[in-house]
C-alpha cells in the first residue's frame, strides 16, 4: 500500500475499519464528525453497524452492549461529550469488557469552543468515569501514528478485555498529511468465550459490575488492579529524540510533542544539549523510562496544550531529583515552535554550569 | 394395596419454566415481578429461544433480573438498558433480545433512550413493570405516581402543580412510526394475567418476525412501599391505576395482528 493524503479524523475512523471494527455508535460534535461521517459511508456498505445514537450517554451504552456480545465495538467524540461518557466508561471497566474510544479534544471547560486542545488529559488518563481503574490511554502525533494506535488500541483492549482511549486533538483530526493504511483485516469469526451469544448447550453466562457483597467486589478490584499492574508493566510506550546527552528534556505528547520538536532542533541547532520525550501511552505513563531520565538530566520542560495537567506525572517520574517547569497554551492556543523555544532558551539559562 | 410394580401415571400441568431457575428473589411478598419474571420464561419456553435469548437488566427493584433468568443476561446503567440492548442486537441479528425495565428506569432517566429505540425501531423487546414508585431506593415519587399518591419524596400526595403529571409511557411509546406493537395490560388478577401474557408472547413474535420494536407495560404492584396489604395493593391496581393507565393496545402496526392471533 502507498502513502495517501489524509484526514486525521478520516485515517482514525478508517483504521478503526481495518482493524476489524464490527459496530461504531456516536453523535456529531466538532471537531471529531468527520469520524462519524466516514463511519456512516463505509460501515454499512461493509455490512457492519453503524448507528448515530440520540446522545453521546447512548453511543457509549450501545458499545458496552455491542462489547457484551464480543464484538469489537467503538465510539468517538470531543471533549464535552466525552465527558457525558464517563457512565459508559466505568460499567464497560467494571464489566471488563472490551471497547475502543477517540477522544479528538477540544478547548474547556464548558462549552468552550471547537480549537484544538488537550485539556482532557486528566479526564482520561486518571479514570474515566467513577471507581478505582485507569483505561488505557494512547496518544498520536501524526496521521500515520494515528492509524497505528487505533490498529494497536484494538488489539490492546482484546488482549486485556478493557477500555482503551485513543486521544488526538482538534488539530491532528483536522489536519492532512501522507500516511498509509494497513491491509484490512478479516472480522474475527468467533465469539470470545466469555461473550453473550446465547446459551446455548451451556450455562448461562452474565456480564455485570454489580456485586452488593463488599468482600466480594473488593476481590473484584483486586482483580481489576492486578491487570492494570500487569498493563503498566508491558504498555509504557515512548518515543525519543537527541535524548543521548540532553541537559534539558522537553516533555510533550500528540501535537504539543510535535510542535517541540521543531523548537528543539532549533535549540540544538543553537548549541543547546536539549532533548525531547513524547509519551504515546499517557496511562500507562512512561514513568520508568522518564525517571532514569531524571537521574542525568538536569531539567524537564513539560510542554501542553492544557494549563498543566502531564505534569503531575511528569513531577511523579522525576521523583523531585530535578526541577520540573511548564509551558501551555490553553483555550485552544496552540504554541507555535517560537513561543516553546523561547521557554527551552529562558530554562537553559538557569541550568547550572558544569565542567562540560 | 397397589402393588410394586403398578406404574402410577402422572401428568405434569405446572412446573417452573426452563427459563428460569431454581433459586429464590429478593422479590418482596405480594409483589408482582414474579409473576412478570414467569410470564417472560414462559413465553421464552414456548417458543423454543432460550438459548439464544440475551435479557439486559435494569436499576430498580429488578436488577437482579440476571440471576433470575436462566438465560444469558447483562446489566444496564440506570435507563441505558434500551441502548446496551441496541448495541448487542445490531451484532447478534440472530439471538433474541429484551429488557426489563422499571418505571424509573425507563420513564425517568431512560426517557431519551426509550423514545429513540422505538423511533429506530430497533428489533428488540421491552417489558415495561409500572408501578408508580420507585421500589428499589424506599419508595420515592416516580414519573408515573399518580396525582395525589403519598410516597416518601411526595409526602403530602403528589402536587401536579408542583411535580407534574404522571406519564403514560404506552401512548408515548405507541405514538413513535417505529413502534411495531406496544401495550399496556396488569397483573392484578387471573385474567389480566392471561392477558398479559398473550401480549409479552406477542412482542417476542413481534422481534421473532423482525418486526421492530414491541414494549409490553404492566402495571403492577408494590405493596411495601405503597403501605398496602398485598390483596389491597392488587385492587388498588384495578381502583387507582387502571382509571389513569387504560388497557390495552397503543400501537398495532401492519401484519402484528396475525401474529397475535395465531397460537
Amino acid at each position: 500500500m502507498a502513502a495517501e493524503l489524509l484526514k486525521g479524523n478520516v485515517a482514525l475512523a478508517e483504521a478503526a475499519i481495518r482493524a476489524g471494527v464490527e459496530a461504531y455508535f456516536g453523535y456529531p460534535i466538532t471537531p471529531q464528525t468527520e469520524l462519524l461521517e466516514h463511519m456512516a459511508q463505509r460501515m454499512p456498505e461493509l455490512g457492519r453497524a453503524f448507528i448515530q445514537a440520540e446522545s453521546e450517554l447512548a453511543s457509549i451504552n450501545m458499545v458496552y452492549g455491542a462489547a457484551c456480545a464480543g464484538a469489537r465495538a467503538m465510539t468517538s467524540s470531543s471533549s464535552p461529550g466525552i465527558s457525558l461518557m464517563q457512565e459508559g466508561f466505568s460499567y464497560i471497566a467494571g464489566s471488563e469488557v472490551p471497547a475502543v474510544v477517540v477522544d479528538v479534544m477540544r478547548g474547556g471547560p464548558g462549552l468552550g469552543n471547537i480549537q484544538p486542545s488537550q485539556s482532557d488529559y486528566f479526564q482520561v488518563t486518571r479514570s474515566a468515569g467513577h471507581g478505582d481503574y485507569h483505561p488505557i490511554v494512547l496518544a498520536p502525533a501524526s496521521v500515520q501514528e494515528a492509524i497505528d494506535l487505533v490498529m494497536l488500541a484494538f488489539d490492546l483492549a482484546d488482549k486485556y478485555r478493557h477500555l482503551v482511549f485513543v486521544v488526538a486533538d482538534g488539530l491532528l483530526g483536522q489536519m492532512m498529511e501522507p500516511a498509509e493504511l494497513p491491509p484490512m483485516r478479516p472480522l474475527h469469526t468467533e465469539r470470545p468465550d466469555w461473550a453473550l451469544t446465547g446459551a446455548q448447550g451451556r450455562a448461562p453466562r452474565i456480564i455485570t459490575s454489580l456485586e452488593l457483597d463488599a468482600p466480594a467486589l473488593e476481590e473484584v478490584n483486586n482483580r481489576l488492579q492486578a491487570k492494570l499492574r500487569a498493563i503498566e508493566e508491558h504498555e509504557q510506550r515512548y518515543a525519543e529524540q537527541m535524548i543521548e546527552d540532553a541537559r534539558l528534556v522537553i516533555v510533550g505528547y500528540g501535537t504539543a510533542g510535535r510542535i517541540a520538536q521543531t523548537a528543539v532542533k532549533q535549540a540544538r541547532h543553537e548549541g543547546m544539549k536539549v532533548g525531547l520525550f513524547r509519551p504515546i501511552s499517557l496511562w500507562p505513563f512512561p514513568e520508568r523510562r522518564l525517571s532514569r531520565l531524571a537521574d542525568r538530566v538536569d531539567a524537564f520542560l513539560v510542554v501542553e496544550m492544557n494549563a498543566g495537567q502531564m505534569l503531575d506525572d511528569v513531577r511523579l517520574a522525576a521523583g523531585g531529583q530535578v526541577p520540573v517547569d511548564f509551558y501551555g497554551r490553553t483555550g485552544g492556543m496552540v504554541p507555535v515552535p517560537e513561543e516553546i523555544y523561547q521557554a527551552i532558551a529562558t530554562l537553559y539559562a538557569k541550568l547550572p554550569d558544569r565542567l562540560s | 394395596m397397589v402393588a410394586l410394580e403398578t406404574v402410577i401415571e402422572e401428568q405434569v400441568v405446572y412446573a417452573r419454566p426452563a427459563s428460569l431457575r431454581d433459586v429464590p428473589t429478593h422479590y418482596c411478598p405480594g409483589c408482582t415481578h414474579g409473576i412478570a419474571h414467569r410470564l417472560v420464561a414462559e413465553v421464552l419456553d414456548e417458543l423454543g429461544v432460550r438459548e439464544r435469548t440475551i435479557g439486559v437488566s435494569p436499576v430498580g427493584c429488578a436488577v437482579f433480573a440476571y440471576k433470575y433468568f436462566n438465560i444469558d443476561g447483562c446489566e444496564a446503567a440506570h435507563g441505558r438498558a434500551p441502548a446496551m440492548a441496541t448495541g448487542l442486537k445490531r451484532v447478534s441479528p440472530d439471538a433474541v433480545v429484551f429488557t426489563y425495565q422499571g418505571d424509573g428506569d425507563l420513564a425517568a432517566i431512560g426517557t431519551a433512550e426509550i423514545m429513540h429505540v422505538a423511533a429506530r425501531g430497533e428489533n428488540i423487546t421491552t417489558i415495561f413493570v409500572n408501578n408508580a414508585i420507585y421500589g428499589m431506593t424506599g419508595g420515592q415519587m416516580a414519573p408515573t405516581t399518580l396525582p395525589g399518591q403519598r410516597t416518601k419524596s411526595s409526602p403530602t400526595g403528589r402536587d401536579v402543580e408542583l411535580a407534574g403529571f404522571p406519564m403514560r409511557m404506552a401512548e408515548l411509546v405507541g405514538s413513535l412510526p417505529g413502534a411495531a406493537y406496544v401495550t399496556r395490560r396488569s397483573l392484578h388478577n387471573v385474567k389480566e394475567i392471561n392477558k398479559a401474557k398473550k401480549a409479552i408472547r406477542a412482542a417476542f413474535k413481534v422481534q421473532l418476525a423482525g418486526m421492530g420494536f414491541a414494549m409490553v407495560e404492566l402495571l403492577s404492584s408494590c405493596p411495601t412501599n405503597w403501605g398496602l396489604s398485598a390483596p389491597e395493593a392488587l385492587q388498588w391496581i384495578e381502583d387507582v391505576m387502571v382509571p389513569y393507565y387504560p388497557l390495552g393496545d397503543t400501537k398495532v402496526a401492519d401484519g402484528v395482528d396475525a401474529l397475535m392471533k395465531e397460537r
